[in-house]
């Protein structure tokens, strides 16, 4: 008991000698001041976390930014009205005290926290919302929040109604319209006012501004950035949650991302200890870090299948038929529902999952996870490879196999294409010469072509001049709604028929007409339902092939708290505001 | 002395191209046949002593098979399932029966047992067959285009040493544009612009097209100068004033002296030939999966994990050390042997 608390004295000292002078000073939240109290355990305030980056985020502007290390630094910094929380995955209050929903469904009023400030200390209120979405839903700023923003195809209408009041008014009932608002940041009008009107928005808070002219809501400010080295964030000392015992969160006093640009460096990194937390590892690297057993001063979480989907998908593009006349004649067996199920039913995904990603994956046959808790229907079937089942249905759409073996079309040419896929991706790689091995047994000559990402990109989006691909795509939410433009034809991700304005086919129409009664369901169990389904219509006519969803692993060294990894989002920093150090001298390197 | 090292030279030699031409015979497996059950599993130890300690004057094999979770990669041998070491065993398939393949094999074991001398790759392939059958594409490429790229040579080399003035103009220009051609770039612009789907021979062949088709250059202009020097000898200026044509001049007179400097670039030109090989499919430019090359082998090298825990899928790696000290030492002693030629002439 004793020892304990000299202990404690001990920590105080250091923490004054180490934090005492920098970090700005630990205010309790004032009587007037509309804090949220979080559910999370009491944790120890100070410390320094370093985290990692792939590259230089290439914007701190939530209005304009577009790359993942650009959000995920931003998401620290600024915050939203309502937030879907990734670990339960569903949404709950943020600078939004409370809601209603008018009985149409059409009118949203919000209530706003009242006392509280931004990260200069400037207070916040209605007018910073008004002109938030003001910004985000001007066609001149050309922000990609602007298309989520928009229901039935027109924007949503912002009013102020009070001080600390909004409304919100939508041209149509959306289901989960509250999730509109998710990662909506919102601005400070005091700073940005002047940019906006003269029109240089998109302009402002580049990577070279000054940290003292950024200003937002979030848990953290910026500190300091280094390009090509690191970027530091440090404790905003007005922010607008507390933890049950009043103390203001968040707990950290620091988070510095370093710039380590590839994944194997990160983890090397990470098993020296120089770097705390890390997300996004590979398989191998997850065994690598297992494996040994030596210190062992970190922790690692297998948090199971996360929101990407990797799959195959054949070119269904309307194509010129003077400019492609090969890929055009290969699209005749691409066209054909039985084969593209021949494929889907010829692929091991259960090998896949053991030599790709060495078990830490979940093979997949529709595009939603069982990390996607909400949404994955259980019923849609999930046969084993069947090399037999497969040629069954190639014979029965009138593909031969000739006596050397390999397979013919009714026309007697033998069927032969080539993946792309990008070597920058070996896993996505991988599964492709799984899948070439795979076809081959069913006579199919395929080529595995890696090109460069930025090519893959533009023969898929631009030139359509490519036979089959593979690709992953990361829902941004576990919503369906966000997926409506993969799904739709007609829609800006509809990768396999891009050039499919209306629906082509029966069951296109069904799941074009399925999303889009979805969106103004207002009940849970009917969206289900619509949504279970699209899932059935995806698995059953194939077109893309989805093969394999990998799981989420991430590590974090041993002392640090109030972590709750999630299969969504930053999946370990998501929650950085409760993230604490358990003892004094890990943190405080 | 000299007679012992040419003899160890040759054979060394011999035996380096011969095992991978007969790759069909010396590789126990096919190279693309993958086993799934089984990747990156470690070299096969191959027993003499069973478990009561008994000597088997026949080698041989345990059963491996995967420990702990599915895809954990780490494997156990269950010696109670044993397979003896067979020589001249015949599998069922002959791998892609058009080149100098055959159904009989030097050594293998039974089902379900396997010899991987090299372990496997990450798609359990076996590594030993693969080393041989890749040796085929890359030493293959590597003389290929050693060929290719010598014949050009001589012949422009040739035509600008021996006719001079605006010939030799003409194609030194052209040769010095081929040296400042960036090949890696090139070979992407070439890729980029054929269609995406190219068979592991179109791609070979591609390979050694643009290898050889841009590395004329360098041969051509050495042996320009061999020839400006043979030129002027006396029994080539007594030959032409004689009445003899050219071309009997350069095939009697001027190739002969030529052709020391050539064999001597071509020791030398096989080694960069064959790594250049290897740098284009590790880069995935070159000959793809599943066909083996000692460059698209070593692609896997690119991840750490395996760099740092699967030393044996650095085989192809280290194959290719022997193979240029070979062609090294060979260019050497060449270079020696034309060396005292021409001082006792």
């Amino acid at each position: 008991m004793r020892s304990r608390a000299r202990r404690g004295c001990i920590w105080l000292m250091s923490s004054l000698l180490a934090f005492g002078a920098s970090s700005p000073a630990r205010q309790a939240p004032k009587a007037t001041e509309d804090v949220r109290v979080t559910a999370a355990d009491t944790g120890r305030p100070g410390g320094r976390l370093v985290a990692s980056l792939h590259s230089d985020p290439k914007s701190l502007n939530p209005v304009t930014a577009l790359d993942a290390y650009s959000k995920e630094v931003i998401s620290l910094l600024f915050a939203d009205l309502i937030h879907t929380n990734p670990y339960p995955q569903h949404t709950e209050t943020a600078l939004a005290k409370s809601w209603k929903a008018s009985s149409d469904g059409k009118r949203y009023t919000l209530e706003l926290r009242r006392g509280v400030r931004f990260s200069d200390g400037n207070p916040f209120d209605a007018d910073d919302v008004v002109f938030s979405f003001k910004v985000y839903l001007d066609e001149k700023v050309h922000s990609p929040q602007r298309d989520l923003l928009e229901v039935g195809g027109k924007p949503i209408q912002v009013r102020k109604i009070g001080p600390y009041e909004v409304e919100f008014e939508l041209p149509e009932p959306y289901a989960a319209a509250e999730r509109l608002f998710d990662s909506v940041r919102i601005l400070p009008r005091h700073l940005l006012e002047r940019a906006y009107e003269e029109g240089k928005i998109s302009q402002v808070w580049e990577m070279a501004t000054n940290p003292g002219e950024i200003a937002g809501l979030g848990a953290f400010r910026l500190k300091q950035y280094v390009p090509g080295q690191q970027i530091v964030v440090e404790r905003n000392p007005f922010y607008w949650k507390v933890d049950p015992s009043g103390n203001r969160l968040p707990y950290l006093d620091e988070i510095a991302f370093l710039i380590v640009p590839t994944e194997d460096a990160a983890v090397i990194r990470f098993q020296a200890g120089d770097i705390d937390v890390i997300s996004r590892i590979g398989a191998d690297n997850y065994d690598a870090l297992e494996r040994d057993q030596r210190a062992r001063t970190y922790q690692l979480h297998d948090l199971g299948p996360g929101l990407e989907y990797n799959f195959l998908f054949f070119n269904l593009n309307d194509v010129d038929s003077q400019k492609l006349p090969d890929l055009q004649r290969k699209q005749e067996w691409f066209r054909l529902p039985e084969f593209r199920q021949a494929v889907s039913a010829a692929i091991d995904r259960e090998s896949i999952v053991r030599l790709v990603y060495r078990g830490r994956a979940t093979p997949l046959w529709d595009q939603v996870t069982p990390g996607n808790k909400l949404w994955v229907n259980a019923a849609v079937p999930q046969p084993p490879q069947s090399l037999a089942r497969a040629a069954a249905l190639l014979r029965s759409a009138g593909f031969t196999r000739r006596p050397d073996g390999i397979l013919v079309d009714s026309h007697g040419q033998p069927v032969a294409f080539s993946i792309l896929t990008n070597p920058s991706n070996v896993q996505r790689t991988k599964l492709a010469t799984i899948v070439q091995d795979d076809l081959a047994q069913l006579g199919m000559q395929v080529h595995a072509v890696p090109l460069e990402f930025q090519a893959v990109m533009a023969r898929i989006f631009d030139t359509y001049d490519y036979e089959a691909a593979v690709l992953g795509l990361v829902s941004g939410d576990a919503d369906p709604n966000p997926e409506i433009n993969v799904w739709t034809s007609g829609g800006a991700t509809h990768l396999w028929a891009l050039t499919e304005k209306n629906p082509t086919t029966d069951w296109q129409a069904e799941i074009d007409r399925l999303m889009r009664a979805q969106t103004s369901m207002l009940d849970y169990q009917k969206r289900k339902h619509a949504y279970d389904r699209v899932q059935e219509l995806i698995a059953q006519f194939d077109p893309v092939i989805c093969l394999v969803s990998p799981h989420v692993l991430v590590g974090v060294k041993s002392g640090v708290g109030g972590i709750k990894p999630a299969v969504m989002g930053d999946y370990v920093l998501w929650n950085a505001d409760e993230i604490f150090w358990r003892s004094k001298v890990a943190g405080n390197r | 002395m000299i007679w012992n090292t040419r003899l160890l030279f040759s054979a060394v030699a011999l035996f380096l191209f011969l095992v991978p031409v007969g790759a069909g015979f010396f590789a126990p497996y096919d190279p693309t046949s993958q086993n799934r059950d089984l990747p990156l599993v470690p070299p096969t130890t191959i027993h003499f002593y069973d478990a009561r300690g008994r000597l088997h004057f026949r080698p041989f094999v345990c059963l491996l098979a995967e420990t702990g979770r599915l895809g954990s990669q780490e494997y156990a041998e269950d010696c109670s399932k044993t397979s003896p070491l067979r020589f001249f065993v015949r599998s069922e398939r002959v791998y892609d029966g058009k080149v100098l393949n055959t159904s009989w094999h030097l050594f293998g074991s039974d089902t379900p047992a396997h010899v991987f001398l090299l372990g496997t790759d990450g798609y359990g392939r076996d590594q030993f067959s693969r080393l041989l059958y890749g040796g085929r594409t890359s030493l293959g490429a590597g003389l290929l285009a050693t060929g290719l790229s010598l014949g050009l040579g001589l012949i422009f080399g040739c035509l600008a040493g021996y006719f001079g003035s605006w010939v030799d103009d003409v194609i030194m220009r052209g040769a010095e544009l081929f040296m400042a051609l960036p090949w890696i770039y090139l070979l992407f612009a070439v890729r980029a612009f054929l269609p995406l789907s190219l068979d592991a021979r179109q791609a070979f062949l591609l390979l050694i097209g643009v290898i050889g088709l841009t590395g004329w250059a360098r041969p051509s202009r050495l042996i320009r100068g061999v020839i400006l020097s043979a030129k002027q000898r006396n029994y080539v200026i007594a030959a032409r004033w004689f009445g003899a044509s050219s071309l009997s001049i350069v095939r009697r007179h001027i190739l002969p002296e030529v052709s020391s400097v050539a064999l001597t670039q071509a020791a030398l030109l096989v080694p960069q030939y064959i790594l250049a090989e290897v740098t284009f499919s590790f880069l995935g430019l070159g000959v793809g999966e599943p066909e083996p090359s000692w460059g698209n082998m070593l692609a896997s090298l690119q991840t750490y994990e395996v760099l740092t825990t699967h030393w044996w899928m650095l085989a192809s790696g280290l194959a290719l050390v022997p193979t240029f000290l070979l062609f090294y030492l060979c260019s050497d002693s060449l270079q020696r042997r034309f060396q005292v030629s021409d001082l006792s002439r």
